[in-house]
């Protein structure tokens, strides 16, 4: 494996609306790793996404993906974003969508190109399991089959970095396990680097490397089991929170009173 | 006369190039506007435009009609493409926008004192009117208008129906929604004239979401809203020439039968759907 970073934070600092959401971030993420992002509404993770993609800069340090400097339709960045819901009567396919993701930003017909553009559109639906469904409508896909079309459109670049914000958000619990084992499949057979935000942990720990946990401006790096305890997340929610291991979950006790407070709105 | 002489008069030969010209913009505008969320806005593109045409005629005189409604739509095109996407603000703009020049068109139109045909064209359509000179302006904007999009099409889907991703792949999402709103707002002036300010959306929506009905690939869909577009307008100015009455009831009649019976359709389709996917389930 190479041994430049898929991605680099030093002394990252971000501003929005005035206030500064998080400073002094050093963060590096190997090739293949798998950090989890995680922290209470408004401390900055769908922020962090946003830098990562070229689409906000940061206020200090520096930040590479690559090995450069982020920049908006970088090709070796996947981005899966929330869920929205599409209209059921959009004209829009699995497999358009996810052609889109390969070559919907470039101007101009494409005249040229079309068996290979059309081989990696089947290419990435396999890797979801979703090949049988390449001509259903978007808008006519359950929650759990748009999210595995998503980051179909998000692998159809071939991308070393995935970013994913809450892809597991309203599924069920198998749903879920289906959504993990691509993204966790992903890392392991082509080294992409996964840098997932997500409001439950559970579901993603067997494949968290590490975890990046942001509480109003304050942050911890480390595995799940450095940075999973009742110490450091009392430390990080300035109150007391009991972090409990029930046989392979983690539950945390006192910190979700502390959401909308420490939020400040969305 | 029977319907074949009337079609050999030359005007009547204008009237249906301009509607074939109206017709391939209309279709291949229109999957983009349903697929924005922008019927209503169309609607109140048309009513400034009309506003404009009428305040030109007040002005300027007949000649100055088509400047005026391209001002007035292009104008009003772009604030709305600048709204955004917040729907429900985006709503009460363009109600407000849409009711103010509807006055003003109204009040225009009650202090011009030439012919009255002159003023109700704008409302409902004087295809009949349309001579030799307004085609090749038709027919030279329209290919400008098809030039840009086809250059912009691809973009300018992906920023409409998946906009997060779009910015993120370095779709410059907020340049093409200025852009759209310019051919928009083109299109739509030409529509005034043609079909006039009240039917403008027959043809922007009507074939669009017609096709939508029907189909979910997005290439068939923009061909589907073509030809019906096409088959409404042609088939409007015949049977208004063998009636002998305005062309926009035709026009909007065949469009809403051929919306009824895409829906009819498109419902089948979904209830095959659910029985196949029952079946499979089961």
């Amino acid at each position: 494996m190479s041994s430049t970073p898929s991605l680099r934070l030093s002394g990252a600092e971000v501003r929005r609306g005035g206030r500064t959401l998080w400073t002094g971030l050093d963060l590096d993420v190997a090739p293949g790793e798998f950090v989890t992002v995680l922290g209470p509404n408004g401390s900055g993770k769908t922020t962090l996404l946003s830098v990562l993609l070229g689409l906000l800069p940061l206020a200090a340090g520096t930040c590479e993906v690559g090995g450069r400097a982020p920049r908006r339709g970088n090709a070796t960045v996947g981005y899966v974003p929330q869920h929205t819901n599409v209209d059921p009567l959009t004209p829009l396919r699995e497999r358009d969508l996810v052609g889109l993701g390969l070559d919907g930003h470039r101007f101009g017909p494409a005249l040229r190109g079309r068996a290979e553009r059309a081989r990696k559109v089947r290419e990435a639906l396999l890797q979801v399991d979703a090949l049988d469904l390449a001509d259903a409508p978007v808008g006519a896909l359950s929650g759990g089959e748009q999210q595995r079309l998503r980051i179909a459109q998000a692998l159809v670049g071939d991308p070393g970095l995935l970013l994913a914000d809450e892809p597991l958000h309203s599924l069920d619990l198998a749903r879920q396990r289906t959504v993990v084992d691509l993204l966790e499949r992903r890392r392991r057979e082509h080294g992409t680097a996964v840098v997932l935000v997500t409001h439950e942990l559970n579901p993603v720990l067997p494949v968290t490397d590490r975890v990046l946990y942001l509480v109003d401006g304050q942050f911890r790096i480390g595995t799940p089991d450095e940075v999973m305890t009742s110490e450091t997340l009392s430390e990080l929610y300035r109150t007391e929170v009991d972090v409990v291991r029930v046989r392979d979950r983690i539950v945390v006790v006192g910190a979700e009173d502390r959401l909308v407070h420490t939020g400040g709105g969305p | 006369m029977s319907t074949l002489d009337l079609l050999s008069l030359d005007f009547v030969r204008n009237a249906l190039i301009a509607g074939v010209v109206l017709a391939v913009l209309s279709g291949l505008l229109g999957p983009v506007v349903v697929g924005r969320g922008m019927a209503f806005s169309v609607h109140g593109t048309a009513e400034l435009a009309f506003a404009g045409g009428a305040g030109a005629l007040l002005v300027f005189g007949t000649d100055a009609v088509g400047w005026g409604a391209l001002v007035g739509a292009v104008l009003v095109a772009l604030l709305f493409g600048a709204l955004g996407r917040a729907q429900r603000e985006r709503d009460s703009v363009i109600g407000v926008l849409l009711s103010f020049g509807l006055g003003l068109g109204v009040l225009f139109q009650s202090l011009y004192t030439g012919r009255s045909a002159n003023k109700f064209g704008l409302l409902v359509g004087q295809i009949v009117g349309v001579d030799v000179g307004d085609v090749l302006t038709l027919a030279l904007v329209g290919v400008v208008v098809l030039g840009v999009f086809a250059v912009v099409r691809r973009p300018l889907l992906f920023a409409s129906l998946d906009p997060e991703v779009a910015a993120a792949r370095g779709v410059p999402v907020r340049a093409l929604s200025i852009v759209f709103a310019v051919l928009l707002g083109v299109t739509v002036a030409l529509g005034v004239q043609i079909v006039g300010a009240l039917l403008v959306l027959c043809l922007l929506i009507t074939p669009a979401a017609a096709a939508a009905q029907v189909t979910a690939s997005p290439t068939l869909a923009s061909v589907l809203a073509v030809v019906f577009a096409e088959v409404a307008v042609i088939g409007g100015i015949v049977a208004s020439l063998d009636a002998g009455l305005p062309i926009s009831p035709f026009v909007a009649s065949i469009a809403f039968v051929i919306y009824v019976v895409c829906r009819a359709l498109g419902a089948l389709r979904t209830r095959r759907r659910a029985t196949r996917a029952t079946i499979m389930a089961g």
